[in-house]
């Protein structure tokens, strides 16, 4: 019997389960609040020890990055993101886990061609896509402010 | 003498028997079910190493030194070795060998390696051209991880069709016609693909080669599955198994009975976490020298059909949009 390619494209997905969205989704909304909710509890306490707003914000932000690479580095990071998905994935603590993970991945490879070169393999795009869509609302926002 | 019968199928007229087998597995696979049956478990997945490439090709060190010694060999005893694994150029296996003078080939079959080195090994005893051939192949995980997915520790989620990538090495000895198990025959594979692009999706990218090559293993020999004790394939882990089993019952045959899957038999898939089940050339390859030959060597099975299967992967490929080819290879091993 010969199959084509779509039947058995028919075939694979009546076999392959999907993603339990009832248990994910939740998980993902809690983990990633309370990662939300523990970064204002370090702008609340950076502010309480008389930072100003602006040192606070940027303060918090390198607590969290920290926190995040201590964890990747303990490897337990990744035993809380398989929970968290997306929750773990979102906040700045995902971005430094992605930065993270590599490099020390990678540093069997040594330093220069391993650890640096392979840092940003994951980070490297969402910079690259990052910095290029905040130029393209730029010239927009240039745009309108001219025809202002 | 080895002949063929047609169609990628050969008999081995001899019966070239599997003299010593052994098995080395990780920390997380001699949790599973079948630990009790393995000659090596490593508490240590590093196995002492400095990366994740020396532990695998130390792993498959193990199980081929155990090999030896449980068969009363000696290297120099050894005509040949037919090594593989999942590593760009084979280098867990070649580095594993590096210390031995084996003349030595390496194979590249994906997760079908254990099925490909053990068939190879068999026609060239069955031939003549050895008198000893060893059949070695192995898998780690974390090389794996890094070569074909994400660094170990990135907190990615892995989807409900992924696969776990065993940390596993088995090596099976081929002799002359001696005491059971014997190698009666092989079928070699033929790429299948059915464009199956998700990478994450092994199983279902596999199915139709080892459906395929069980078929015509098969017809070509003038067997029904009713001469087999035990279809085995490897590793189609739960989705390609679930697959495979509709293959056959849109031809009207019921396979269920029969087919097991090495995927399915190293994990205990609802505590530890694999999703679809095992993967990896070691997986296969652990499965079949640690828990099947004894078995068969034993009485207790008959007639297995050993079905190892292969996703032909490369990220790079995959990432150009291309699909995902299929091969299995199928050796015959019988009691009698």
């Amino acid at each position: 019997m010969k199959m084509t390619n779509n039947e058995y494209d028919k075939l694979t997905k009546k076999y392959s389960p999907n993603t339990k969205m009832y248990l994910t989704l939740p998980k993902a909304f809690v983990i990633g609040g309370l990662i939300c909710c523990l970064g204002q509890a370090l702008f609340n306490l950076y502010t309480y020890l008389g930072m100003t707003e602006l040192h606070a914000r940027s303060v918090t932000s390198i607590t969290l990055v920290f926190l995040s690479a201590l964890l990747t580095g303990l490897k337990l990071y990744d035993k809380i993101a398989k929970h968290g998905g997306a929750g773990t994935l979102v906040p700045i603590t995902g971005f430094a886990n992605s930065v993270v993970a590599p490099a020390l991945e990678f540093k069997t490879e040594g330093f220069i061609l391993g650890t640096a070169a392979k840092m940003f393999i994951i980070a490297g795009p969402v910079i690259v896509y990052g910095i290029l869509t905040s130029v393209v609302y730029g010239i927009i926002l240039y745009i309108f402010q001219i025809m202002q | 003498m080895a002949n063929i019968i047609k169609d990628g199928t050969i008999n081995l007229q001899s019966a070239p028997t599997i003299s010593s087998y052994a098995s080395a597995v990780g920390k997380k696979e001699g949790e599973g079910p079948l630990a009790e049956y393995f000659d090596y478990i490593s508490e240590d997945v590093t196995l002492g190493e400095s990366s994740w490439e020396k532990s695998e090709s130390k792993l498959q060190q193990y199980a081929f030194t155990n090999a030896l010694s449980k068969g009363n060999f000696s290297e120099s005893d050894m005509d040949f070795m037919f090594a593989g694994d999942l590593l760009n150029q084979c280098v867990a296996s070649a580095y594993g060998a590096r210390d031995t003078s084996i003349p030595f080939f390496g194979l590249f079959g994906a997760c079908s390696t254990m099925a490909e080195s053990l068939g190879l090994a068999s026609v060239f005893v069955d031939s003549g051209a050895a008198i000893n051939a060893a059949a070695v192949t192995s898998s780690h995980f974390c090389s794996a991880e890094r070569q074909f997915r994400l660094p170990v520790n990135y907190g990615g989620q892995r989807t409900p069709t992924a696969q776990w990538t065993a940390t596993a090495a088995g090596c099976a000895i081929v002799s002359p016609h001696g005491a059971p198990p014997y190698v009666k025959a092989v079928t070699v594979g033929k790429i299948k693909d059915m464009g199956v692009t998700d990478a994450n999706n092994m199983g279902a990218a596999m199915a139709e080669a080892a459906h395929d090559t069980i078929s015509r293993h098969l017809a070509n020999m003038g067997q029904s599955i009713e001469a087999f004790d035990l279809i085995l394939t490897g590793d189609l882990g739960k989705v390609g198994s679930d697959i495979l089993i509709e293959l056959f019952r849109k031809e009207n045959v019921d396979i269920s009975e029969k087919h097991n899957d090495c995927g399915l038999m190293l994990y205990d898939l609802k505590k530890q976490d694999v999703h679809a089940g095992g993967s990896g050339c070691g997986c296969s390859a652990s499965v079949l020298c640690g828990y099947i030959l004894p078995q068969i060597a034993k009485g207790n099975l008959k007639n297995v059909l050993f079905a190892a299967t292969g996703a032909l992967m490369s990220p790079t490929i995959v990432q150009q949009g291309e699909s995902i080819p299929g091969i299995s290879h199928a050796v015959h091993i019988s009691a009698f």
